[in-house]
């Protein structure tokens, strides 16, 4: 069975997000930054009237901060909107789900987020679960 | 109490309409437990709201089903056909006297005893087919019109997207603005969308308060029936209530009330102790009972704490093994805390006896159950022989904080000023910073506080903060330097996102009308996250609490000449009549009214304007006679019990809350005492307002506390022979100088200015005090 995914671009590579937990796609404009938050919290953004808080997706996939907030992917989890960073965007279409092939590592910002394999023109693309993007606290 | 009785209509109307199947349910399976307990607790809720609101007929028959559900729910009866028929019939029965209450219609009670009658165990197998046949004839005898309530129940989902509908509009508001700005304006665009600013602002507080209430509603029905509980057990209670002003989303306000209810019935029925046992632990013969609400971070903290008996746990775990809910081992492994939360356990109570109030153990597991169902949290601690705490604590889901916008760096932060005690200037030269050991502390005036800067706890650079805010948390005060105080303004406040809140800083965010979110920063959070420690502090504040018993005192509402409403001891009042102007004379340096057969002092607060006459108000003390003269009286009310006590105000004995309105009182003593000042005493600061409203919202209340009257100034108001003119730095001078004091927005003074930071209150009082001594004396030389 195939499901849709909206392919994103981060950290100059493909990845493709579970077209299911992205609500919308929009322009960051002016981000307010959160002292003493996890480095991955970029900071807040107004989104029409909402709050949304802004996650670096470069940087909670272990490769560094990300430079001018541009493009981001909006997801809500428990009632909070969270805008994630992405270079760039395609579109949306449907593929076929592959588990990860045993075997493969990943390093540690990957390897925790990762929820499949897509196949893209026989490209692999890694499936990239937003929600495990987010820090959480550690005693909720 | 009319609004208390409309929410309890609605609320059993609401509990019987989705009661009515399970109670279908029941009647099928009796022996089915749940069931069982949801119609116990209905008929328990019932009877509890009914006690409160004087119901005693209802009152009656939900007792009468509740004795007898709870002896099915002991296992001490069986629930066969004849008894559900029998307490369904006093269900229905309870529904027509609820719709009976809203019509206003008078119900006939001649068939209530039958229904009662057919609970009884011995009650006659032929019995229970009575009861429907009475109650046909009501349905058929009374119309079953539904009174239509003036007030509408809305899906919480539809006032959110009201909510943001609202926010969108003041963007958009804003963004108009702007763009016409760039633009050449045209007058008459200016004026619609002047217009449209003044509709969108009313807009949306209107929208606002349909999801907010004051905790004071669920508050205000506290005093009375703390009093109705109290009295009948013999007990003597004193009761303080703190934080009525704690704004709540209403939905919460809803889900609180019922678990609120049961626990303050169950401390004052349970917990604290007759007058003569408490004697004999050493306690004072009053028990005690604190009720506060306070925002805590993202939460906010319902306390219900009493110095009663507490919880005596072994009787608890005896109970619970009683009644075969756990066994002697289960019991034994369990850690205290385990054990104390036996109490959760349906229907199980500390309590041997069964009273009318409470005591059947329904309480908590509804109230954990209640509050658990709206994300919120319950714990006690009890300290038996000492007394029992119970803290709820509900998630902020949303509410509006009265905020202070400051300035670190490039960067915004709100304050909430409920925890802002005062801001003062590191210009002035009145605070004195020192290092110690490795941390800071600041001296203000001889109180020597903790130090934290806001900048470097962030890591935000900034240049030298030059404004110091004294911040409160429930431990102690700390300083917090900051670079600017930016503004004021009322906030609606979201919780933030766990990843956000984790840093333990912040209290929520909130989207201002820039566009630009906002984060509100919590005190308690900075202070801990900046490692300050404090001693703990004792502040019993029993000596500021009136005891219920006292609560009876009544006094008449007015409004006085001054436009404030204000209250005053209907003791001392003799009568109210008209006084033409004709009788009040200036006399022997101050103001007489001739009364029959002599004159009497008058007071008057401002100038009596108007009309024939003025009303005033015969004082007499049994031996002196005082008039004091108001605009209107208003009504008799009865005072609560806790009044806050005034500061700076001669002639106010206090402030209290009547009808959700705050009320000063006046002193008699200090009316009969000779102290209570006239107005040619107040002298009169006229406000220059730059149209931010800052002047009256801030300074007024600190001018009319120092003792001066506040007028706004404006061209039709000249300048008064000694009245001083308070202006900002950056209005036209046209006034003569020395009846002018110029404030500043800047901490730093422009060399050869004589103005002062808006902030420093302790230099503005004293500037305006000079400025007087020095106009005064001009006019008694002209003199």
């Amino acid at each position: 069975m195939s499901e849709l995914f909206l392919i994103a671009h981060v950290a100059g590579r493909a990845i493709a997000i579970d077209a299911d937990q992205v609500a919308s796609v929009v322009d960051i404009g002016q981000v307010v930054s959160v002292p003493r938050a996890s480095g991955v919290v970029r900071g807040l953004a107004a989104l029409r009237s909402r709050v949304v808080t802004v996650i670096d997706t470069q940087a909670a996939l272990g490769h560094g901060a990300a430079g001018t907030p541009g493009r981001a992917v909006i997801a809500c989890f428990d009632g909070h909107f969270y805008a994630f960073l992405v270079d760039a965007l395609e579109d949306v279409a449907p593929f076929e789900r592959t588990h990860l092939s045993s075997g493969m590592a990943l390093d540690h910002g990957w390897g925790s987020c990762a929820a499949g394999v897509i196949e893209r023109d026989g490209e692999p693309l890694l499936i990239v679960d937003l929600v495990r993007l987010v820090p959480m606290p550690i005693a909720a | 109490m009319d609004d208390l009785l409309q929410e309890f209509i609605a609320e059993t109307r609401e509990t019987l309409e989705a009661l009515s199947g399970e109670i279908v349910l029941w009647e099928a399976q009796p022996a089915d437990r749940a069931r069982l307990d949801a119609i116990f607790r209905f008929v328990h809720t019932v009877k509890g709201s009914c006690g409160f609101l004087d119901l005693p007929r209802l009152g009656r028959l939900a007792h009468s089903a509740e004795d007898v559900l709870a002896a099915v729910r002991d296992g001490k009866r069986t629930p066969d056909t004849a008894l559900v028929n029998a307490v369904l019939a006093i269900v229905d029965r309870i529904g027509e006297l609820t719709e009976a209450i809203a019509a206003g219609v008078p119900l006939d009670d001649t068939t209530e005893d039958l229904l009662i009658a057919a609970l009884a165990e011995d009650a006659a197998p032929r019995k229970p087919a009575t009861p429907p046949a009475p109650q046909g004839q009501t349905i058929a005898g009374t119309p079953q019109s539904r009174i239509a309530n003036r007030s509408v129940r809305l899906g919480v989902e539809l006032l959110d997207r009201m909510m943001a509908g609202m926010s969108e509009m003041v963007l958009a508001r804003n963004e108009l603005a702007r763009r016409l700005r760039d633009a050449a304006p045209d007058p008459r665009v200016e004026g619609a969308l002047e217009r449209l600013s003044l509709t969108v602002a009313e807009m949306r507080d209107t929208i606002t308060r349909t999801r907010m209430q004051r905790i004071e509603a669920l508050f205000s029905a506290i005093p009375r029936m703390v009093r109705d509980t109290a009295a009948p057990l013999g007990k003597q209670v004193t009761l303080a209530i703190e934080g009525s002003d704690v704004e709540l989303d209403r939905e919460m306000i809803e889900l609180l009330r019922d678990p609120l209810v049961h626990i303050i019935r169950n401390s004052v029925d349970h917990g604290i102790e007759l007058p003569s046992e408490r004697r004999l632990a050493g306690k004072k013969e009053n028990g005690r009972l604190v009720v506060s609400a306070r925002q805590s971070g993202n939460r906010i903290l319902i306390e219900i704490a009493d110095d009663g008996r507490g919880i005596d746990v072994a009787r608890v775990v005896a109970k619970a093994v009683k009644s075969g809910l756990y066994t002697e081992n289960d019991v034994a492994r369990m850690d205290e805390v385990q054990r104390l939360e036996l109490i959760y356990c349906p229907g199980l109570s500390s309590r041997d006896t069964v009273t009318a109030t409470s005591g059947r153990g329904v309480g908590m597991d509804v109230v954990r159950a209640n509050i658990e169902q709206i994300g919120g949290r319950i714990a006690l601690r009890n300290t038996p022989g000492r007394g029992l705490i119970i803290t709820l604590q509900v998630p902020l889901t949303l509410t509006i904080i009265p905020t202070i916008v400051v300035a670190v760096g490039a960067q915004r932060f709100a304050l909430p000023r409920q925890s802002v005690e005062e801001i003062v200037s590191l210009n002035g030269g009145a605070v004195r910073i020192d290092p110690l050991g490795d941390a800071r502390v600041a001296t203000v005036r001889g109180q020597r506080l903790p130090l934290v800067a806001l900048g470097d706890l962030l890591d935000i650079p900034t240049e030298d903060p030059r404004v110091l805010v004294i911040m409160a948390t429930r431990e102690g005060n700390f300083a917090m330097a900051i670079d600017a105080v930016l503004d004021t303004e009322e906030l609606v406040v979201k919780p933030a996102a766990p990843a956000v809140m984790a840093s333990g800083l912040y209290a929520g965010q909130t989207l201002p009308d820039s566009g630009l979110p906002l984060l509100l920063l919590d005190s308690g959070g900075i202070a801990a996250v900046a490692g300050l420690r404090f001693a703990p502090t004792m502040n019993d504040a029993a000596d500021a609490v009136h005891a219920v018993e006292e609560a009876g005192i009544t006094a008449l509402l007015f409004d006085d000449l001054d436009g404030a409403r204000r209250a005053i001891a209907l003791g001392v009042v003799d009568r109210v009549e008209t006084a033409p102007f004709a009788l009040i004379r200036t006399t022997g340096g101050r103001r007489h009214l001739t009364v029959e057969g002599g004159v009497i002092p008058l007071i008057a607060v401002a100038e009596p304007t108007g009309g024939e006459g003025v009303a005033v108000l015969r004082l007499t003390d049994g031996f002196a006679e005082i008039g004091y003269a108001i605009a209107e009286p208003h009504e008799i009310v009865t005072l609560p019990a806790a009044i806050a006590p005034a500061r700076d105000r001669p002639g106010i004995v206090g402030v209290a809350v009547i009808d959700g309105e705050q009320i000063e009182l006046i002193d008699p003593h200090a009316l009969f005492a000779g102290e209570a000042p006239v107005s040619t005493e107040r002298p009169l600061c006229l406000l220059r307002c730059d149209g931010s409203g800052w002047m009256d919202t801030f300074l007024r209340p600190v001018l009319e506390a120092s003792g001066y009257r506040c007028a706004l100034w404006s061209d039709g108001n000249p300048n008064q022979p000694g009245a001083i003119t308070l202006t900002m730095d950056d209005c036209p001078a046209d006034v003569p100088l020395d009846a002018v004091l110029t404030l500043r927005r800047q901490v730093a003074a422009t060399p050869g200015s004589t103005s002062i930071y808006r902030y420093d209150r302790t230099a503005l009082i004293a500037a305006l005090e000079s400025r007087l001594t020095r106009a005064g004396g001009s006019k008694r030389n002209a003199a």
